[in-house]
């Protein structure tokens, strides 16, 4: 039996998500074939073919799914269960918006956010904001599954030559939804969740101008940037920066947190990082429990003083 | 038209986590509970639009222990007109949550179903989008506006890249995130108001749900944990120990 899994792509690229999924799923065992669903997306699809450790991809080209909306992909997904032993998706706004209305349709009960496959039917995944790692056994004959991209390495991008099938797309159920529009952040900085270097703001930052005390040393560093909830509540930066457990999970090499506190909500979000800074002016801040390094100081004083000390890239 | 909140009862966001020494599961004896933040954040929607005059009732629900009943107290306090508990002590995972909703939502015929995009205990992250796929109705989940207008419901969705807008034919169902709105304190007269409105208590049984748990837990265990480092007089020595000991720079 092969294990499905669902491409995340902007239309033009695949995501790395899609890579770190694809090796969850050659851990599950079986032929992995991947599903690409979009508008006009043959490049991503001959670009899917190209991983290593894909048997197959499956191409749902449509003006039906120009924007990925849960009510339109379920359906196709739910089509092409047969002959699957598992369904996975990255556990992305994407994922995890789509995969639970395949798996009530198929009735799954899914497993969210699995950070270790133990073997078919067993996985680990993180509950309680991360404090707690739970092993659940599957009862159900097929698992619907979303996974944790930071707990998997990605997949080779290349290497692989998987044979192309076109796939039709699925009877739609009466429009019960439509896109209206989006507004993307647009930045040149690395996404986020890939990034090597993360540097984080939080309510220490007190404004959205002073950003750019944090963005100077980001460009040094070729780093994305993140914030904290508190940060984005205030409205110093926009929704897609937030880290945490209700926001982006993130483990990079270097994680560098600036005027934050290190809630546990916080923590979730990334603690897994190989190496953590910590630069806060309360040297009581629990952040200085979690990072390698500590500086006890003032951000507005420390952040000029640092990207003055990092060489230009 | 009418408005349907899932509210449940979980362990305080600021309780500290323990897992039990027999890895069994986390220690819940003695420790706070509350309705889950972005089920209050559900509630405070579905009152607001009921002040707006756009909702003419909002009735809450939980699937949970007869404590349950405080946390549909909170949901009266905010403003719910009525609740409901489904109750039940055993574990019931969402899909089970999800078809017992549906089976209120079925007696209830709400217009707008809305839901906490996560609960802070579990984290599944799976609720409403089962319950909008067991109905067949359109989901706006993640949501940080809601405005109905026109026998529709325009949704603007926190995604991984920014903002998204939908719009949904009603009946839909809407999962809230955090930047939706801020629950407001309950007054003392509304807590007691709380107290004397309807609260009606069903038996998981009478809803005809099989809410045998499809995943079993075998363990619960700690994550490696974290210690922390030294701390670097300056930013000079900060540099020298990211390039020369940690080498990530
Ligand atoms: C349901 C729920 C979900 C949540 N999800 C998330 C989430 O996903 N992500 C998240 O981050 N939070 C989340 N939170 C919020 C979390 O509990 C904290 O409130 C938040 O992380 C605090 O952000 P902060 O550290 O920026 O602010 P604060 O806790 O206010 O900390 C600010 C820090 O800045 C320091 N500081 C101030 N001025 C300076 C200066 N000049 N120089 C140096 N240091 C300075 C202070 O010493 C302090 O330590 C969630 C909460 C709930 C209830
Ligand atoms: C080891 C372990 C042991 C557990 N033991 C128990 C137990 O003994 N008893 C028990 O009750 N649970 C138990 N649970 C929790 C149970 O498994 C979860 O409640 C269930 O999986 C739902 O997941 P979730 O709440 O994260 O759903 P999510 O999909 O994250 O929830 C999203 C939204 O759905 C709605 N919702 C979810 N659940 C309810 C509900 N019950 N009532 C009303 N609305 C709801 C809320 O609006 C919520 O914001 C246990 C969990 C674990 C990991």
């Amino acid at each position: 039996m092969s294990v499905l899994v669902l491409a995340e792509h902007d239309g033009r690229a695949l995501k790395p998500a899609t890579l770190n999924t694809a090796t969850a799923a050659v851990r599950l065992g079986g032929p992995v074939n991947l599903l690409v669903v979009g508008q006009g997306v043959g490049a991503v699809a001959e670009a899917a073919a190209q991983i290593a450790g894909v048997a197959k991809v499956l191409v749902a080209d449509d003006a039906a799914y120009a924007h990925p909306l849960a009510e339109v992909l379920a359906p196709l997904v739910v089509s092409l269960a047969d002959g699957h032993a598992a369904i996975l998706a990255p556990a992305t706004t994407t994922g995890k918006n789509v995969l639970p209305r395949v798996a009530a349709v198929l009735d799954v009960q899914q497993i969210s956010e699995i950070t270790a496959v133990l073997s078919a039917d067993t996985f680990v995944r993180p509950i309680y904001a991360g404090n707690a790692l739970a092993t659940v056994q599957s009862k159900d004959a097929l698992k619907v599954i979303t996974v944790r991209t930071t707990a998997f390495d990605a997949a080779p991008a290349t290497g692989g030559a998987a044979e192309i099938v076109t796939v039709s797309a699925a009877a739609a159920p009466s429009a019960v939804s439509a896109f209206v529009g989006q507004e993307l952040a647009v930045s040149e900085r690395p996404d986020l969740t890939a990034a090597r270097i993360v540097i984080s703001g939080g309510r220490g930052m007190q404004s959205g101008d002073n950003f750019h005390l944090l963005e100077k040393v980001a460009d040094k560093l070729g780093a994305a940037v993140g914030a904290s909830r508190a940060a984005v509540d205030a409205g110093f930066v926009s929704n897609d920066l937030q880290v945490g457990q209700t926001g982006k999970i993130v483990a990079p090499e270097l994680y560098i947190a600036v005027g934050i506190s290190g809630a546990i909500q916080h923590l979730a979000g990334m603690k897994d990082s190989k190496v953590i800074v910590a630069i806060n002016k309360d040297e009581e801040a629990p952040i200085f429990q979690v990072a390698d390094y500590g500086l006890v100081g003032d951000l507005f004083v420390e952040l000029p003083k640092l990207s003055a000390a990092l060489p230009s890239p | 038209m009418k408005a349907l909140v899932a509210i449940k009862r979980v362990v305080d966001y600021n309780v500290k986590i323990r897992v039990k020494a027999d890895q069994s599961g986390v220690e819940t004896a003695n420790v706070k509970y509350s309705a889950n933040p972005f089920d209050e954040i559900a509630v405070e929607e579905a009152v607001r639009l009921k002040e707006a005059g756009v909702v003419s009732e909002v009735v809450a629900v939980s699937v949970g222990p007869a404590a349950a009943q405080e946390t549909l107290r909170t949901a009266l306090a905010i403003g719910a007109d009525r609740a409901i508990l489904v109750q039940t002590d055993d574990e019931v995972q969402p899909l089970a949550v999800a078809k017992i909703l549906k089976h209120l939502a079925e007696a209830e015929t709400p217009d707008l179903v809305i839901l906490g995009k996560q609960a802070i205990d579990d984290d599944s992250n799976q609720t409403g989008q089962m319950l909008a796929a067991l109905l067949g109705w359109a989901q706006g989940t993640f949501a940080s506006k809601v405005v109905v207008e026109g026998g529709k419901v325009l949704v603007t969705r926190e995604i991984d890249g920014g903002l998204e807008t939908v719009a949904l034919t009603l009946p839909a169902v809407v999962t809230t995130d955090l930047r939706l709105n801020e629950p407001r304190y309950a007054s003392l007269p509304n807590i007691m108001k709380a107290k004397k409105k309807p609260l009606t208590v069903v038996p998981v049984a009478e809803t005809g749900v099989d809410v045998a748990p499809r995943l079993t837990t075998l363990k619960v265990e700690e994550p490696a944990k974290r210690s922390a480092g030294v701390k670097v007089a300056d930013v000079a020595a900060l540099v020298d120990k990211l390039k020369n000991e940690a080498k990530v720079i």
